[in-house]
């Protein structure tokens, strides 16, 4: 575990770094890491939906195989998706052939109608079509009131659905793809390239931006140990930097799940109420993540929801 | 007394669907709000003509003593905002109204007590649409009604999609648990939690596919009882969150089990018996 000082500094900066004011679509001044031959990352800022941000606050990039270009991650609005399209074409003229819909959260979904054009395999859990139906018409107003009409983007329904696991081959390496049971979300997908040994378990690992409970508390523990069963030593998250050692920061993650349950589950048998619980527990976890105080409460929330029938 | 469901504006309820906002994922909340912005004029204007509608010429007293409201000023989920209501003058109460003025059906829960009750204070959980004046009313035995008020900051409760499926959501459909609080002691109210698996689909919640809302299938009404001797009865709406809890007391000298009947407006009815805590001397 790393010492809650150094990591509270790490954070700081983090915070520093996005605070700062950029006029125009903030993406363009940020860049791509290429954290594996071939497999390029822009790292999302810890901050919230902005007009300057265009939502542009997730991990979002590409891998370029041999036989064409797969998109990690589509952007947070039409957009942080055109950015991102216009980042792959300065690099390869390869076609785009595939973009990951790695759960129904717009962070992570919004960029895609960018990629229309292109004609790509969009790739989703076998879930996510329904938490579409459900959310995606809300997540598209809400998005255009904060960024305007012209800069949401729409939603876009996977057109290959993975129900428990499926590979996709670039020619030179094989994804490998496995759609998980309720955790962060109802529909997470997560990818362990061959190629370069990375695993991309999406929003099941934030590094240093607080996770946001949305699926099942319980359930995001067996999927980590799926993800931990896969042995990638190095993995790209859906929010914080954009290569970490895998084991580490996934013992952070879960370490604050841990916290979460725990304290809930104290909580529900001792009579606690969930107005006191949503201010008491996991406090000790309030200086080591980013937008701490944003979520949390609203994390106690759905754990107490989910515990309490327990 | 006219149904809950009599309360509602049709026209308004259509407006708020629009209003909507975001509180699953990565959003902010909205800057400016449809009614967040209302003048105290406005707001009291409104709670005066769901006075009427609910209580007719019946005059309320304003009487912060006689009912206390917590609730959280800003709500961290609008889809599940715990409410709590103090009663000062317990013996005196035959009834309690809830009421979420901005709400798209603003009349979320009116509780009536009966003899087996110890009515010092109810807790249960709401939907909040707006940035909205909640108001709890008592009506006194002697025929009284004593008013209290709280704002609360939230957005998007009833329109918010609850889940990722509706088949998820009816899952488990009516059932239920009771816990009690700590060991019952002579003398003591007796403390209980009333849970309910129902995912009080508020009819604002809509599929984008098929353009469809999910039908309003929410609680109408609950009663609890012990033996031939009412707790409460409670006529419930669409603001009451999914999942219902309701914590409330009830007289130390009741005899078990505690009954519960359920019933909701599409015909659900169940019914379940909870046997009360032994006395530990």
């Amino acid at each position: 575990m790393i010492p809650s000082l150094t990591r509270r500094a790490a954070l700081l900066g983090g915070l520093c770094l996005c605070c700062l004011p950029r006029p125009g679509f903030a993406a363009d001044a940020l860049s791509m890491d290429e954290v594996a031959p071939g497999v390029f990352i822009r790292r999302g800022p810890d901050a919230e939906a902005t007009p300057e941000n265009a939502d542009g606050i997730a991990n979002i990039g590409f891998i370029i195989g041999r036989d064409g270009v797969l998109v990690t991650e589509s952007g947070g609005s039409l957009a942080d998706g055109q950015w991102l399209r216009r980042e792959i074409a300065r690099r390869t003229d390869k076609p785009i052939r595939y973009v990951m819909l790695t759960h129904v959260h717009p962070d992570h979904v919004f960029g895609a109608a960018a990629f229309r054009g292109d004609n790509p395999t969009f790739v989703g859990h076998a879930a996510l079509r329904g938490a579409l139906d459900a959310r995606g018409e809300f997540y598209r107003q809400r998005l255009a009131e904060i960024l305007g009409g012209d800069k949401a983007g729409e939603v876009v329904y996977p057109t290959m659905d993975v129900k428990d696991g499926a590979e996709i081959d670039l020619g030179d390496r094989i994804l490998r793809l496995t759609a998980h049971g309720s955790a962060h979300t109802t529909c997470d997908l997560s990818m362990f390239d061959t190629g370069s040994g990375l695993l991309f378990p999406a929003d099941l690992l934030f590094v240093g931006r607080v996770p946001s409970l949305d699926g099942s508390l319980l359930g995001w523990f067996k999927e980590i140990e799926r993800l931990k069963a896969m042995g990638a030593a190095d993995a790209v998250p859906g929010h914080g930097p954009t290569r970490v050692a895998f084991a580490p920061a996934m013992a952070d993650l879960a370490r604050y799940l841990s916290a979460l349950r725990d304290e809930t589950r104290k909580a529900v048998a001792a009579g606690v109420p969930i107005e006191t619980a949503v201010r008491t527990v996991a406090q000790g976890e309030k200086d080591r993540w980013a937008l701490f105080d944003t979520y949390n409460g609203r994390n106690v929330t759905q754990a107490y929801q989910e515990l309490e029938w327990e | 007394m006219k149904g809950l469901a009599m309360t509602r504006f049709p026209m308004k309820r259509l407006m708020l669907a629009l209003g909507l906002t975001l509180s699953a994922a990565a959003l902010a909340p909205a800057p400016v709000m449809a009614g967040a912005t209302d003048t105290d004029e406005e707001r009291a204007v409104r709670w005066t003509e769901i006075k009427t509608s609910i209580f007719g010429d019946r005059k309320a007293e304003a009487s912060e003593r006689a009912v206390t409201i917590d609730a959280p000023a800003r709500a961290l989920d609008a889809a599940l905002v715990p409410i709590g209501l103090t009663l000062a003058d317990k013996d005196s109460v035959k009834g309690l109204y809830f009421v979420i003025d901005d709400n798209p059906s603003p009349y979320a829960a009116h509780f009536t007590f009966g003899p087996a009750a110890d009515p010092g204070e109810i807790k249960l959980r709401v939907r909040v649409n707006n940035y909205t004046n909640v108001h709890a009313v008592v009506e006194t035995k002697d025929g009284r009604l004593l008013e209290s008020a709280k704002f609360v900051k939230a957005s998007g409760g009833c329109s918010a999609p609850m889940g990722m499926s509706d088949e998820e959501a009816m899952k488990g459909m009516g059932e239920m648990r009771m816990k009690f609080v700590g060991e019952p002691q002579a003398g003591k109210p007796i403390e209980a939690t009333l849970m309910i698996r129902h995912p009080n689909f508020s009819g604002m919640q809509m599929n984008q596919i098929t353009r469809d809302y999910t039908p309003a299938r929410y609680i109408e009404r609950v009663d609890v009882t012990s033996g031939d001797t009412l707790v409460f009865h409670l006529d419930g709406d669409i603001s009451i969150a999914s999942n219902p809890v309701i914590n409330f007391a009830m007289r130390p000298d009741i005899q078990g089990p505690i009954k519960v009947v359920v019933s909701d407006n599409q015909g659900g009815r169940w019914e379940h018996s909870f046997p009360l805590p032994s006395a530990s001397n």
